[in-house]
């Protein structure tokens, strides 16, 4: 091969680490702040006792129980010391205390928490029992009982409240952990015969630390305020030593006299409880940042533009019977990762058109920026047209969605909250778009239940997603969808996850919803099979671009596009030859971050000449027929139609021959 | 090389009986095709084998010893269904792939990881990536690479095509042929896919209740369906329109 035309910018981003996010999360508002409370804090108790601690030892008699002044910006204690000094020279201990016991009680929690993990089936059960009754017995009683036994002093006080923290540490971490343990992943590491050690550090640990951090920060603060009670009480930090509780203490019997004396230490606790509060919402911001499918509308920027090449695709103008338009659509992360680089799409009312490509090719995201629900960091260009509103110049347009608009996604286990039963979750569709009684929003959801074919839907209906077999949640997330009247399905792999019995009983319902109501449609599927059963037209994506668009009834005898023909080449049937290996197409599409210049095929194209390899190929009208269209510089010929260019006699019909992709395998 | 025989297996969650009675042999160096209706136990049977599934009746056998009824590491390797849970989002692809890799194998381990992600189709320099960057496709082969890394004796195949791409599948479908003769490990391969596994399998099982219903060479079922059950599944398969004429070479 003479020139190659995929330029190999290989994409080995590092791994988006907990580390990087976490960085990536100090640099939003709540995480700067964070720090540099943090940081402050962290200055004053290292530095404070070095600057001030003469200061704030040091007895003046001449000045005793001293008010506010400007040489004593707090006033003075009963022996004439600085009180602002001693406040600040205090940051240290309180800190340092109420950081122990959190360390104790995470340490604990951890090993009580991960131990039922590690142990065996029974003694991670007894771990558990023991675990359940410490949650049940009372935070403070704990505390004092504890108090009592390590006796009056900040080393018992650390150890009382550090130890009333494991408890519920451990109750929270086992529940985490229970939950990444029964994961496929897991199982998997189980059978390739990972220890159980290794699997809490490797795989069960990375994916609880968020919350658990999380909870930690919480915990840190509710020492800080426990260790200042118990010092204000006088079991905890005793004389010379000082905390902020203590201070707080000396401070309270003069209150009248000087009020500052009480309220510095007492501010104190409380600003420093604000900063771990502040710090832990900014580990959680990281670990929202996992969750891809959190449904933020992500940045947009509604320009008409058509970065790579302005003559890529035929502007689709503003189609005026379109009910959902996408027109030049980019989706881009950061990184230059372009998943969707160009593509134009319309679909009428009523219409079921179908998407079809490889894994990865962006059809998802094309849905997803069709629904407002791309990602976050995604970022979307373009334009987006639902029903004529333009959905990324107006964010308020967005809003008429949820009623116009129903999504069913690939996943049926996800896509329902397991916590809530299945009516109430449908019910609250049309409480909410339509504003209807919860009443008459239960009724609905009874009747859009049966519409999908849920037998004994009245029952069905006060049950939870996990009594639903994988069917039957497709069917009742498609009621879900149906109780609003959707003008718009947009549909992504709704059977993939589906056995070929209950694919055809969900592909049915489809159809018959879509003869009910006179929904418009657009199917996602990598099965040619199913497309072809419920479409009228169909787009072919590869690498973020349409390549070919024909009405269904074509797809399968007049494709003209290399690639699609390859894909239909490439399915199996009932009447595949046994011998030879199945056909596939060798090479790999594209990566997001690849730089392609000319046709995106042309690596693993049969026909790939020069031009194509140099120039993209647009959109344009095939010989086929009406509504055929194809982005391709040597389109194939159709069973009867006519070849449309100067094809070497030597070429043959196929793009991809069996010999080759034996040859490349 | 194994072979793996499944005599009067049962599987009970607390009341319910998940499979019942299901007497099997995959032998040494062939495919069988486990097929049945949503819910038919079709999963079960794949994990009881490795011990994921409680074991309640019957016995479980690899090259004539018993499998042990926690899951460990055996000669059975099970790659599951579901490409969006099976891979631990915090671990990078080539981590996980490099987990499966037998011990004595470690000091190769960088170019086995590669080979092994190349030889499902992944760009190796994906390695360092975590599974959110890739889409479920995707995912799914790093799974199966994942498999392959701990050459395993007994293979089961969880649905895995099923979410793969037509093209992806064929290459996929192809390897796993080829592997399965070349290594010679038995395949259990659960699909819902008939023309998939009428292509890959020897012999073909259906499942309806977690019993067995039907059982035998895989052309003799196809052609003459015994059971209703079987029937049915044979004629849910979407029919594709005729296409252009056989691919000229
Ligand atoms: N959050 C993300 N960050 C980086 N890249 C992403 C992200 N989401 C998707 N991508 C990349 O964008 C490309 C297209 O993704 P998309 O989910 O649209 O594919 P798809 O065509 O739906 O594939 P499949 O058939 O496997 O579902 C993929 O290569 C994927 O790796
Ligand atoms: S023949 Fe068509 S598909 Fe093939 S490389 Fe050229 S433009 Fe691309
Ligand atoms: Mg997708």
């Amino acid at each position: 091969m003479a020139a190659t035309t995929v330029r190999g910018v290989v994409s080995a981003e590092p791994p988006e680490s907990f580390a990087r996010r976490l960085r990536q999360s100090l640099r939003t508002p709540i995480g700067a702040a964070a720090l540099a409370a943090a940081l402050l804090l962290a200055a004053l108790a290292v530095a404070g006792p070095v600057v001030f601690g003469d200061q704030a030892s040091k007895i003046d008699t001449s000045a005793m129980n001293q008010g506010v002044s400007g040489a004593h910006l707090l006033g003075t204690d009963s022996l004439g010391r600085d009180i602002a000094a001693r406040v600040i020279v205090a940051t240290r201990l309180t800190l340092r205390l109420g950081l122990s016991a959190t360390a104790i009680g995470l340490v604990g929690g951890l090993l009580l928490g991960l131990a039922p993990s590690v142990l065996g089936r029974r003694a991670g059960r007894a771990v558990t029992g023991v675990v359940g009754v410490l949650v049940a017995f009372p935070g403070l009683l704990f505390v004092l009982f504890l108090a009592t036994i390590f006796g009056i002093g900040s080393t018992g006080a650390v150890l009382a409240i550090g130890l009333a923290l494991v408890p519920t540490l451990a109750r929270l971490i086992q529940n985490l952990a229970t939950s990444v343990a029964g994961s496929d992943y897991v199982a998997t590491a189980r059978i390739l015969g990972v220890g159980r050690f290794r699997i809490v550090v490797r795989h069960v640990l990375p994916n609880i630390v968020e919350p658990v951090v999380l909870f930690a920060a919480q915990a840190a603060t509710g020492s800080l305020i426990a260790f200042a009670g118990l010092s204000f009480l006088g079991l905890g930090v005793q004389s010379p030593d000082y905390d902020w509780g203590r201070l707080l203490n000396e401070g309270l019997s003069r209150i009248y006299v000087n009020p500052a004396s009480a309220l510095a230490p007492g501010v104190a606790v409380v600003l420093a409880g604000l900063v771990f509060a502040l710090l832990g919402e900014a580990v959680a911001q990281t670990g929202g940042r996992r969750t891809a499918a959190r449904a933020v509308p992500a940045a947009r920027t509604p320009v008409a533009m058509n970065a790579d090449g302005g003559l890529a695709q035929t502007p689709a103008d503003v189609d005026g019977d379109a009910l959902a338009q996408l027109t030049h659509l980019r989706v881009s992360f950061p990184g230059g990762r372009t998943a969707v680089r160009d593509v134009s799409l319309s679909v009428a009312a009523g219409e079921a058109v179908g998407l079809v490509g490889e894994s990865g090719s962006g059809k998802s995201l094309t849905a997803l920026a069709l629904a407002h629900l791309v990602p976050y960091p995604g970022h979307v260009q373009g334009v987006v047209r639902f029903d004529g509103h333009d959905l990324l110049a107006d964010p308020r347009s967005g809003r008429r969605l949820g009623a116009e608009l129903a999504m069913v996604f690939q996943d049926p286990m996800t896509s329902l909250n397991p916590a809530l039963r299945v009516g109430r979750q449908l019910a609250e569709v049309s409480e909410v778009h339509l504003g209807q009684s919860r009443k008459a929003a239960l009724a609905r959801a009874v009747d859009r239940l049966a519409a999908v074919g849920i037998p004994d839907p009245e029952r069905r209906a006060r049950q939870r997603p996990h009594e639903y077999s994988g069917g039957m949640r497709q069917r009742a997330f498609i009621g879900m969808g149906l109780m609003a009247e959707p003008r718009l399905i947009i549909a992504d792999e709704p059977t993939t996850a589906l056995d070929v019995t209950v694919q055809k009983q969900v592909l049915e319902l489809l159809g018959r919803v879509r003869a009910d109501s006179g929904a418009a449609l657009l199917l996602i599927s990598h099965d040619l099979g199913v497309v072809a059963e419920v479409c009228d037209r169909v787009l072919v994506m590869y690498a973020g671009r349409v390549v070919e668009e024909l009405p269904v009834s074509r797809l399968f005898q007049g494709a003209a596009h290399p690639y699609t023909r390859a894909l239909i080449g490439a399915i199996p049937t009932m009447t595949t030859d046994l011998d030879r290996e199945l056909a596939t197409i060798p090479g790999r599409p594209p990566e997001p971050g690849e730089e392609i210049s000319g046709c995106a095929f042309a690596t693993r194209c049969a026909f790939a000449r020069d031009r194509c390899r140099g120039e993209l190929p647009v959109l344009a009208p095939a010989a086929g027929g009406a509504g055929h269209r194809v982005a391709c510089w040597y389109p194939r010929a159709g069973d009867g139609g006519t070849v449309t260019d100067d094809t070497d006699t030597d070429d043959t019909d196929t793009g991809i021959t069996r010999a080759e992709s034996e040859a490349v395998a | 090389m194994s072979s793996l025989e499944l005599r009067g297996v049962g599987v009970r969650y607390g009341r319910f009986t998940a499979v019942e009675g299901v007497d099997l042999v995959v032998p040494d160096g062939s495919v069988t095709g486990l097929v049945g209706g949503s819910g038919s136990g079709k999963s079960t049977v794949g994990k009881a084998v490795v011990g994921l599934a409680p074991l309640t009746a019957g016995r479980i056998l690899v090259d004539g010893a018993d499998q042990p009824r926690r899951p460990g590491r055996t000669a059975v390797q099970l790659v599951f269904q579901n490409p969006y849970a099976s891979l631990d989002p915090r671990l990078s692809i080539g981590a996980a792939v490099a987990e499966a890799l037998p011990k004595a194998r470690r000091a190769e381990r960088a170019a086995e990881v590669a080979r092994l992600l190349g030889l499902v189709g992944i760009d190796p320099a994906r390695a360092v990536q975590l599974p959110e960057a890739l889409s479920g496709g995707q995912r799914q082969r790093v799974a199966l690479a994942r498999a392959l890394a701990a050459r395993p004796g007994v293979l089961i195949a969880d649905e895995v095509t099923s979410a793969l791409d037509v093209s992806v599948q064929g290459a996929v479908l192809n390897l796993l042929r080829r592997l399965q003769r070349d290594l010679g490990f038995a395949l259990l391969f659960i699909s819902h896919d008939l023309a998939v596994v009428r292509y890959l399998c020897d012999q073909i099982a259906v499942l309806e209740s977690g019993r067995l219903v039907e059982c035998g060479p895989t052309a003799e079922v196809m052609a003459r369906p015994a059971h209703e059950t079987t029937r049915t599944l044979l004629s849910c398969i979407p029919a594709l329109p005729a296409r252009t004429a056989p691919e000229a070479t």
